[in-house]
């Protein structure tokens, strides 16, 4: 049985088929890559998958049970920790607060909270910015905290929304890795990635989205060239050509 | 900081001792305003969920325990208890109603408004709780019914009620329930996310409040010996509970009893000065100037600069 199933996801907006009859699966351990053009529908199957929006239609199971009417809060106690795309780190709280924020979610007792915030956010490479406010940190250093925060939830399913965009060649570099290091100590991943170089090194298995469909869905270097996924990012080939 | 708190609490303690009782009476203002400011910290300030109507809560906890003495003679004491509970109950109805349909911001504060306004005017016209004439309570002197002949009771029992909300607050800043109600503040959505009940959170921070602002309305009544609806539930009753804690610094735990300590003698000066000769209200404007003031150049209010310049000189 997946640790994650989905099956048969859509969600409307007014007039826009933003998913449409979505099915995915994100097994125990692994690393999934979900990539597609620009309005593809990536983040909001997050939302859907984490609880922030209801869908339309479908099913989703995590561990074995159904997802429908859980609240985020719910589904991260449950084991589901994601990031967002535009960071949302607590502002004016330190950076060891933000974390601790997370690590109250399995530890009642705020001294086994903050030694966990401690060493996830040692883990990530911040420990020497703990008592920094969040927002003076640099736009690298609150992705780690984005990431760090999400750890310290100990989830078992983790979405990562674009943790390597607005970020250049060496700072993908550092923080790529760490995402393979969760992974090795058991915690399955799920992300979204515009970064293509990163997302093919990293995933186990990719799934391609397109229009809120998915068209295609296995191996990196397979799915890398798939006639539609081709298709997708570069356009038709007879549109590429432009008229004669 | 402790060590400060605890050094200027001795001082509190000892001062009825040696002060005037204009300055004794002027504390216990001070002390009072500062504890309501306090409750609402904890829902306006800890939680960011800004209600504009917390003299509702300080009205219906005082026309409860009123009620209560007069028509069947049960001690404020009890009384008092009973209040806070109808205005945690009240509390926790409009938070329900806001928080379960997501009213944030301004949307929040007119629905607190809302519900303040709302009582005032159904006490004004219900004759059983006096109508606009209000109520008023026959000074005999008895402790029991939470009267004192000697003033300085009152500032002991005012001083009490400050300490008390202040250690609730301390208290929760420690625990997970205070980073829960300070990720809420910060945001919403990414506390959802981490697996904060963010419903749940401003729901009980809500609760508190009323809860212990409702016990103020106590105080207050037996305090002014009369209960009117415009200065039980009005809205000059919720700026004087919610100005303190913003001027002061808003989800600290000092800020309330700080703001409480620059403002209740400014109103109390101008009211001194300016009270007679057509100048009636001149505090407003003070209170109008003090707060574009401290939202140019304080806007997280004055005890976290306060506290930095400390620290700066402790190092």
């Amino acid at each position: 049985m997946p640790l994650l199933e989905v099956r048969g996801l859509d969600k409307r907006f007014g007039g826009l088929q933003a998913v449409r009859g979505l099915d995915l699966a994100v097994d125990e351990g692994e690393i999934v890559g979900l990539i597609g053009p620009n309005g593809a529908g990536k983040t909001t199957v997050f939302n859907l998958l984490s609880g922030f929006l209801a869908p339309d239609g479908g099913e989703v199971r995590f561990r074995g049970r159904s997802t429908r009417g859980l609240k985020p809060h719910r589904l991260c106690r449950l084991g589901m920790g994601r990031t967002f795309q535009i960071v949302r780190p607590f502002p004016r709280l330190t950076v060891l607060d933000n974390v601790k924020v997370g690590a109250f979610a399995r530890h009642v007792r705020p001294g086994a909270a903050l030694e966990r915030a401690r060493a996830v956010l040692a883990e990530v490479g911040l420990a020497h910015r703990v008592d920094v406010p969040a927002r003076s940190l640099t736009l690298p250093e609150r992705k780690r905290l984005e990431l760090a925060r999400a750890l310290a939830t100990e989830p078992v399913l983790l979405l990562l929304d674009e943790v390597l965009a607005g970020l250049n060649p060496t700072e993908i570099d550092q923080i790529a890795p760490l995402i393979g290091r969760i992974n090795a100590r058991g915690v399955a991943i799920l992300l979204i990635e515009h970064n293509m170089r990163a997302v093919m090194a990293v995933s186990h298995r990719v799934v391609v989205l397109c229009f809120g469909e998915k068209i295609a869905d296995g191996a990196p270097a397979a799915v890398a060239v798939a006639p539609r996924v081709v298709e997708a990012y570069l356009g038709a080939d007879d549109e590429a050509r432009g008229p004669a | 900081m402790t060590w400060i708190g605890l050094g200027a609490l001795a001082v509190l303690l000892a001062l009825p001792a040696v002060a005037s009782p204009y300055l004794t009476t002027v504390c216990t203002l001070i002390f009072f305003y500062g504890y309501l400011g306090q409750a609402w910290n904890l829902v306006g300030g800890y939680a960011g969920q800004l209600s504009a109507g917390h003299a509702a809560f300080v009205g219906v906890g005082g026309y409860t325990a009123t009620m209560l003495s007069l028509e069947a003679g049960l001690t404020p004491w009890i009384g008092m208890w009973v209040g806070g509970a109808l205005a945690a109950a009240l509390g926790g109805g409009i938070g329900y109603l806001g928080f379960r349909f997501g009213l944030r911001g301004f949307y929040f504060v007119l629905l607190t408004v809302a519900f303040a306004e709302l009582l005032r005017v159904i006490t004004s016209n219900v004759d059983a709780v006096g109508g606009a004439l209000g109520l008023y309570i026959t000074f005999t002197g008895d402790p029991w019914q939470f009267q004192f002949q000697d003033t300085r009771v009152y500032y002991y029992v005012a001083l009490a009620l400050m300490v008390g909300a202040t250690l609730v607050a301390w208290l929760l800043e420690r625990r997970r329930f205070g980073a829960y109600l300070a990720a809420v503040r910060e945001d919403e959505s990414a506390a959802e996310a981490l697996g904060v009940n963010t419903f749940r959170v401003k729901l009980l921070a809500m609760v508190l409040s009323s809860f212990l602002t409702g016990i103020g309305g106590t105080f207050y009544a037996f305090y002014l010996f009369s209960l009117q609806p415009g200065t039980m539930f009005g809205i000059p009753l919720s700026v004087e509970i919610i100005i303190r804690p913003i001027v002061g610094g808003a989800g600290t735990v000092a800020g309330p009893i700080l703001g409480s300590f620059i403002l209740t003698p400014l109103a109390e000066v101008s009211r001194l000065y300016f009270g007679q000769g057509g100048w009636h209200g001149a505090h407003l404007i003070v209170y109008g100037l003090l707060l574009i003031g401290v939202v140019l150049f304080l806007p997280e209010g004055a005890y976290p600069r306060l506290a930095r310049a400390l620290r700066r000189r402790g190092r």
